[in-house]
């Protein structure tokens, strides 16, 4: 089976005054179909920018400079701006963490997803309107019909990002990009909204990249997750293997530095120091100066190793028993 | 018993927008519109004793800021009072006031809307000991050097302005500022809930490094439980406005009496624990403008019952520290068993 997305050796740059910004470096993964990635990172760490970088959203001074995005075998980059406006929004969407930011706030629920529909299909106003008014029960939208002609403001923040994957869902798309979707919302809407996602991807065979920064969430939903750290994806893997026998350093820092990885009352366990300035990144491995396990070698940079399904950069990689 | 160091006793916060013009005359002809008021604190009562971290969570909007900045004394109660060391604070004039006043203090959540973008760290930190007569002008310097060390920071960085530091940096700042005037109580307002997790590890760290060496008191306000968990010993679930639940965090955590305690804890996204469904409790925070009659949960509360729609349930202890406010509590086991099935048997 050929996968959705195959993005290979990407790398978008940000050229400032101050210098190049290599927000995302050289990074490559899949998507298979009907698969949930999970992107995480810190902030700074590139993962929305590779999100942006996808669908052509990148601004200048940003650009992607080099790489391939396959799309079910054809190259977005390639594309002209026409063709990936056709492609955007039909058959890959993507979910903001603030809807207040994708919902315009002077134009009703109902001419916002209906412009949608008729961005792309040509179809009648009245068949858009039951387009849209079916996408926001399906998102569970109580009373969608009297919805539709509320204003964004009239709804609130767990409803609003409701109505954004709503719109996302309209063309029934191959892929859904969601950045930080859940970050800004309470714990119990949060277990709301996870719920219903993976409902309607696993229903309409979507593939789906999350990219968050709770490890906690990728860990509930995804079935691979990828960790970026300073531009690059530094390990990637199935969920449970990743999460339970991490191979690179970062990612063991990352999951012994949440509060639950220690007995309550002892000091927590932060990775040292501060992710590197995106201007000044070291040489070789960029986290080597953070990490216990570097040595003189971690000045050279780490290749891709690939192992058991398990792709990580690291000269030192925590070994396991089973590995 | 030890008096508290900080205590609400039926503390309501009210905040309601009078009619305007329109409105007013409206109502000459009979239009009966009235002021609309939101509840964002209804009648709570907590105890913060000296040396105690309490974490008071919630989800947005249940009006645990509110108390939380009540409680620091920096917002008066619309109803019941805050009793500071067992006085209420009101009743507090003069120096006693002042003092008071330097002995609670806040950290924010985004530093950023917090520290004047126009001073140095110097200042930020060294204005108001000065200020209040804590260091003479000479040893200002001094003094602010020696509180950005003790939170990790570089005293070369005292002539630097906030924007040139990060989110994690500018947190240290915040905290030596609140430091600088040797408070007893920190009422610390989502502190860490802007930072990533390893920056937040740091700072959960300073805070608790802190709390020994100068002994301070926290009201921890915060709504990851994750986090309230590991550092407080005691935790208070508040919801629209009221508290449901108190307990020692392994007591909440183990044997959570309230129902929405427990779809709190349930829902917990957990590294460790790959849950793969979801059962969200339905129904989202209803607006604090209108809550509903009786217990504020009981539209979304899986077990609610008659009884629940007209009566406010109190808080009452279950097991010694632990209290809840739930009308399951009167039921026995078997009531409570047949009332999620059919009408009370008696």
């Amino acid at each position: 089976m050929t996968p959705v997305l195959e993005v290979k050796n990407l790398s978008t740059h940000f050229m400032t005054r101050r210098g190049i910004l290599k927000a995302v470096d050289d990074v490559s993964f899949t998507v298979g179909q009907r698969e949930i990635v999970g992107l995480v990172g810190e902030s700074g760490s590139g993962k929305s920018i590779t999100g942006f970088s996808i669908l052509g959203l990148v601004d200048p001074p940003g650009r992607v400079v080099s790489g391939q995005i396959l799309f079910n075998g054809e190259d977005l980059l390639t594309k002209s701006p026409t063709a990936m406006r056709a492609i955007r929004g039909k058959r890959i969407a993507m979910i903001f963490q603030d809807p207040m930011m994708t919902l315009n706030p002077v134009l009703s629920v109902a001419t916002q997803m209906i412009e949608t529909v008729q961005a792309h299909d040509r179809v009648s106003r009245t068949e858009a309107r039951a387009r849209a008014r079916d996408a926001l029960g399906l998102v569970g939208i109580p009373s969608p019909e009297e919805r539709l002609d509320s204003y964004p403001h009239q709804f609130s923040g767990g409803m609003r990002q409701r109505v954004a994957i709503a719109i996302a869902l309209l063309h029934r798309p191959d892929l859904i990009i969601a950045d930080e979707p859940t970050t800004a919302l309470d714990v119990t809407i949060q277990s709301q909204i996870l719920f219903e996602i993976k409902r309607l991807a696993a229903e309409f065979g979507m593939a789906l990249i999350w990219i968050s920064h709770d490890l906690g969430v990728v860990a509930a939903l995804a079935d691979r997750i990828m960790v970026m750290y300073a531009g690059r994806i530094v390990e990637a893997g199935q969920v449970d293997g990743v999460l339970t026998e991490p191979r690179h350093p970062y990612t063991s820092g990352l999951l012994s530095a949440v509060p639950a990885a220690v007995p309550r009352g002892e000091p927590l366990r932060p990775i040292p120091g501060f992710a590197p300035s995106p201007l000044s990144r070291p040489s070789g491995c960029a986290f080597r100066d953070r990490c216990a396990r570097a040595t003189d070698v971690c000045a050279t940079e780490p290749m891709l190793e690939i192992a058991a399904g398990r792709e990580f950069r690291c000269f030192h990689p925590h070994l396991w028993s089973a590995a | 018993m030890t008096t508290p160091l900080v205590e609400a006793v039926d503390v309501s916060r009210r905040f309601s927008r009078k009619l305007d013009y329109a409105e007013k005359i409206a109502n000459l002809f009979g239009a009966g519109l009235e002021e609309k008021t939101v509840h964002a604190v209804d009648e709570v009562n907590l105890a913060v004793y000296p040396g105690e971290v309490v974490g008071l969570v919630g989800e947005s909007g249940c009006g645990k800021s509110t108390l939380g900045r009540v409680m620091a004394g920096i917002m008066p109660a619309s109803g019941g009072e805050v009793r500071w060391k067992g006085r209420p604070l009101t009743s507090l004039q003069g120096d006693d006031k002042r003092a008071m006043r330097l002995s609670a203090q806040m950290i924010f959540q985004d530093p950023m809307s917090t520290l004047n973008p126009r001073k140095r760290v110097l200042d930020l930190i060294g204005e108001a000991p000065k200020v209040h007569g804590i260091v003479k002008g000479r040893e200002m310097r001094d003094h602010v050097a020696a509180l950005v060390t003790r939170v990790g920071l570089d005293p070369s960085y005292l002539d630097r302005y906030p924007h040139q530091f990060s989110g994690g940096q500018r947190q240290r700042i915040g905290i030596a500022r609140a430091l600088a005037v040797k408070p007893k109580l920190l009422v610390c307002d989502e502190s860490v809930a802007a930072l990533d997790v390893s920056i937040q590890a740091q700072i959960l760290n300073l805070f608790m490094d802190l709390r020994q060496e100068f002994g301070l008191t926290y009201l921890f306000i915060s709504h990851d439980l994750g986090v309230v968990k590991h550092i407080c010993d005691r935790v208070v679930v508040m919801y629209l406005g009221r508290v449901v639940e108190s307990a020692t965090p392994d007591e909440l955590f183990d044997n959570p009496k309230h129902p929405y305690t427990q779809a709190l804890i349930r829902e917990l996204p957990s590294v460790t624990d790959r849950r793969r469904v979801f059962t969200p409790i339905k129904g989202e925070i209803p607006s604090p403008l209108h809550p509903p009659a009786g217990c504020h949960f009981h539209p979304r509360c899986p077990k609610a019952f008659d009884r629940c729609r007209v009566e406010r349930p109190v808080l009452k202890e279950n097991a010694a520290g632990h209290v809840s406010a739930c009308h399951l509590n009167d039921l026995t086991a078997h009531q409570a068993a047949t009332n999620a099935t059919a009408e009370p048997a008696i």
